[in-house]
């Protein structure tokens, strides 16, 4: 059925139809749209056979979707930047427990300086804890991603990310298609755990293990991730069969047959990309788009096909590994033919800072002539950073870096005023 | 068959000869009936309180819920000397996930059975002291204010053990630890305010919160009984003395027991709904020396100057305890 509602509205409908069992609230903008409105499904009677648990902490969300799972129901919580680090030990605990949670994270900055709106850098610190990571474009995306991770989840027995750009997607009201109970079911069998807490046959879990069977644990989680690259391009099939659309998969290229540049991103600034990339090949530049949507397992062959015609990649990322330079782009590197140099870095929108079609299609450009440094923060005002430099050099009591900015920008701003 | 009425004590304790009372009076522990659920070849050292007192605890949980039962446990002793995997001594169905979390994961366990209409299957979660009242206090808080129908077992031996005999909040004043060594003008712990979980526990108000001790077995056996005729969340707090952290001789871990409650160090007592409903008196108080001095943690108070300032600051407690809750009076 076709909607016009809000993106976390259309996220937790489609939760909804999954039947959860358990949902853990804990309130973190920009995810918290979807929570309430689960509670308002639960409490309202639209949604039963689930319990609804308003937790102390995002950490105790995580700790209850453990104690669910690993009882035998189908589990389900959501959170945001400062939440997602709160919860960090109970996040690694769900994978190594292999617990099928499905968690969406509504991408949000980590603080300090605490800041609300979206990047990726809340996710990205989580990248290797063993869960598998999925990335929403749209809002449409975004609700057909938790059907699918939610299958994902159980047929594995691993948890599931679904991550979807706070604000920009979680906020926004879009036309989506709802699919309906019918079609879910169909989609998603019944919830069969593969180790179970039960009087009736009782078992240990989580006990502790010594170097004597460690590596073989993780070698056995990293095995049963990767079993996702086989199991989602096939799935994804079956999605489009049964729901009538393409969603999810491992990647979507666009317009990259024949690209010189391939620009790789994850989530909604695909859209922006696409935009650019209109516009430079109607100028006829050869440039395409890879829209990475499972980044965890880590795609590597498929990413190599895609980009194999390529000369150059620009990989668009809304994170920062601080000392090292981009994130994805460090795992793009790892699936690319060419020369590593050629796979350039542009850490873009951090914080929520906008990235628009002009500044794209200027580092694009700089890319394709051969004068883009490896790594570039897009639109970064380099006068603000420099006067600061400039202070810390001076002073050593220069004091606080962000509120030193933020007194320039109001400088700036009085002057221009 | 008929029984008289009697009151019959051992030598220096309460205990009632398990064979003069009728069967279903018996301790859990003395009977076929027990279950063994931490089953022998565990790996605590000898004479450790907390595997005693988790034995009873979940012997008579399983007992009270006819094998029904599973179990969250805390990182901590009772979960390493308990699974070094591929052996596990627990004979029922548990998990330890972390140490912070053992309330959280209890609770989602139990809406898990609460939603697949389970309601016969029951949960206890458990965790030493630093695991409930430290790193997991916020999650047991939780958990209580929800009022989730959990039982919380804490096993208090005032520190972490696991990591060798480190304070905790529930690490008494004075108390020689690694992190608050015998040595500087006022050696062992601070007397600080304290952290009374089990008043904080009725503070919630939830409607079952008491205190145990592993020398009074068929009063914890029947304390874990009344936890569970209730729904909700049920907090019960037993201390366990830790052979290896205060330093005693492994045979004298139920002494060490029954004497934290006889000079009043640690009361014994049951409330409902935020009230005391009970308490377990003594008969004669002990002075709190005779507690201290089997305890190598409590050595530097005794030598090489013997600090009565001290001890007299210990002794005030204990007897604070014993008017407050009334443990030398009468019924
Ligand atoms: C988050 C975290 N911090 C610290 C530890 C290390 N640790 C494991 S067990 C333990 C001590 C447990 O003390 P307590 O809860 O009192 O149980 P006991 O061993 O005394 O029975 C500590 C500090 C840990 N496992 N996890
Ligand atoms: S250190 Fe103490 S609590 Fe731990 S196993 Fe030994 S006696 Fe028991
Ligand atoms: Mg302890």
């Amino acid at each position: 059925m076709l909607k016009q509602i809000e993106g976390s509205r259309a996220v937790a409908e489609a939760v909804a139809l999954c039947r959860p069992e358990v949902i853990c609230a804990y309130p973190i903008s920009p995810q918290t749209h979807i929570v309430e409105a689960l509670g308002e499904l639960v409490k309202g009677g639209e949604l039963s056979s689930c319990e609804f648990i308003n937790v102390e902490s995002e950490f105790a969300a995580m700790s209850v979707a453990i104690g669910a799972a690993a009882a035998g129901a189908r589990s389900y919580t959501a959170t945001a930047s400062q939440g997602l680090l709160f919860m960090a030990e109970a996040v690694y605990n769900a994978a190594g427990l292999g617990l099928p949670i499905v968690m969406t994270v509504a991408n949000r900055a980590i603080g300090a300086p605490i800041n609300i709106w979206n990047d990726h850098t809340d996710v990205m610190s989580q990248r290797d804890c063993g869960w598998i990571l999925l990335f929403a474009e749209t809002n449409q995306e975004a609700l057909d991603l938790h059907i699918e991770a939610f299958r994902l989840a159980q047929a594995l027995s691993l948890p599931v990310m679904v991550c979807m750009d706070g604000f920009i997607l979680t906020h926004a009201y879009e036309r989506v298609d709802m699919p309906s109970q019918e079609q879910v079911d169909a989609f998603l069998p019944p919830f069969d755990p593969r180790q179970v807490l039960d009087p009736a046959r009782p078992v240990s879990m989580g006990a502790m293990v010594g170097p004597e069977a460690f590596m073989e644990v993780r070698y056995l989680e990293h095995v049963r991730q990767m079993r996702a690259l086989e199991l989602i391009p096939g799935w994804a099939e079956q999605f489009r069969d049964a729901f009538g659309r393409d969603s999810g998969g491992l990647l979507h290229a666009y317009r990259t047959e024949d690209a010189e540049t391939i620009v790789v991103a994850l989530g909604s600034v695909l859209g922006t990309i696409k935009d650019t990339v209109d516009e430079m090949r109607a100028r006829g530049e050869r440039i395409g788009v890879l829209g990475i949507t499972c980044f965890r397992p880590w795609p590597a062959n498929t990413v190599r096909d895609a980009l194999a015609g390529a000369k150059r990649i620009v990989v668009v990322e809304k994170s920062i590994a601080v000392g090292l330079g981009g994130i994805v782009s460090a795992n793009v590197r790892t699936s690319f033919a060419g020369h590593a140099d050629t796979v350039y870095t542009v850490v873009a929108g951090l914080g929520g800072r906008s990235i628009t079609r002009q500044s794209l299609a200027r580092v694009f450009a700089s890319a394709a002539a051969g004068t883009l440094p490896p790594l570039t923060f897009l639109d970064l005002d380099h006068g603000l950073v420099e006067r600061a430099l400039a202070r810390e050099r001076d002073t050593r009591h220069s004091g606080p870096v962000a509120e030193g900015l933020l007194r320039d920008v109001g400088l700036v701003a009085a002057r221009i005023s | 068959m008929s029984f008289q009425p009697i009151k019959f004590y051992q030598t220096g304790t309460f205990t009632v000869g398990n064979r003069l009372l009728p069967d279903n009076e018996r301790s859990v522990q003395s009977t076929v009936r027990r279950t063994n659920s931490l089953n022998s070849g565990h790996r605590a050292c000898q004479g450790c309180g907390e595997a005693l007192g988790a034995r009873y605890a979940i012997d008579a949980a399983m007992e009270a819920t006819e094998g029904q039962l599973i179990a969250a446990n805390a990182t901590g002793c009772l979960e390493v000397f308990s699974t070094p995997y591929p052996e596990t001594s627990w004979q029922i169905p548990w998990i330890h996930s972390l140490f912070g979390n053992t309330a959280a994961v209890a609770t989602g366990i139990a809406a898990a059975m609460r939603v697949k209409g389970r309601s016969e299957v029951r949960v206890v979660a458990q965790g030493g002291d630093g695991g409930t009242t430290d790193i997991g206090f916020g999650c047991l808080s939780g958990m209580f204010e929800r009022n989730d129908d959990v039982l919380y077992i804490c096993y208090d031996n005032g520190g972490y053990m696991n990591t060798g005999v480190q304070r905790s909040s529930a690490t008494p004043p004075a108390a020689r630890t690694a992190t608050t060594a015998a040595v500087g003008p006022t050696p062992g712990n601070v007397f600080g305010q304290g952290k009374d979980l089990p008043l904080i526990a009725m503070a919630h108000g939830i409607p079952y919160v008491a205190t145990a001790i592993v020398s009074e077995l068929r009063d914890l056996e029947a304390k874990v009984r009344r936890a569970m005729e209730f729904r909700g969340a049920r907090y019960l707090h037993i201390l366990v003395p830790c052979p290896l952290g205060w330093g005693h001789d492994s045979s004298l871990t139920i002494r060490m027991a029954r004497l934290a409650h006889e000079t009043g160090i640690f009361p014994v007592f049951e409330a409902e709904g935020g009230e005391v409903t009970g308490v377990s008196r003594i008969r004669r108080q002990v002075p709190v020396e005779e507690y201290l001095k089997p305890q190598k943690r409590y050595a530097h108070l005794f030598s090489p100057k013997p600090r009565e300032d001290v001890i007299r600051r210990i002794q005030e407690a204990a007897d604070r305890n014993i008017r407050k809750y009334r443990l030398l009076e009468e019924a």
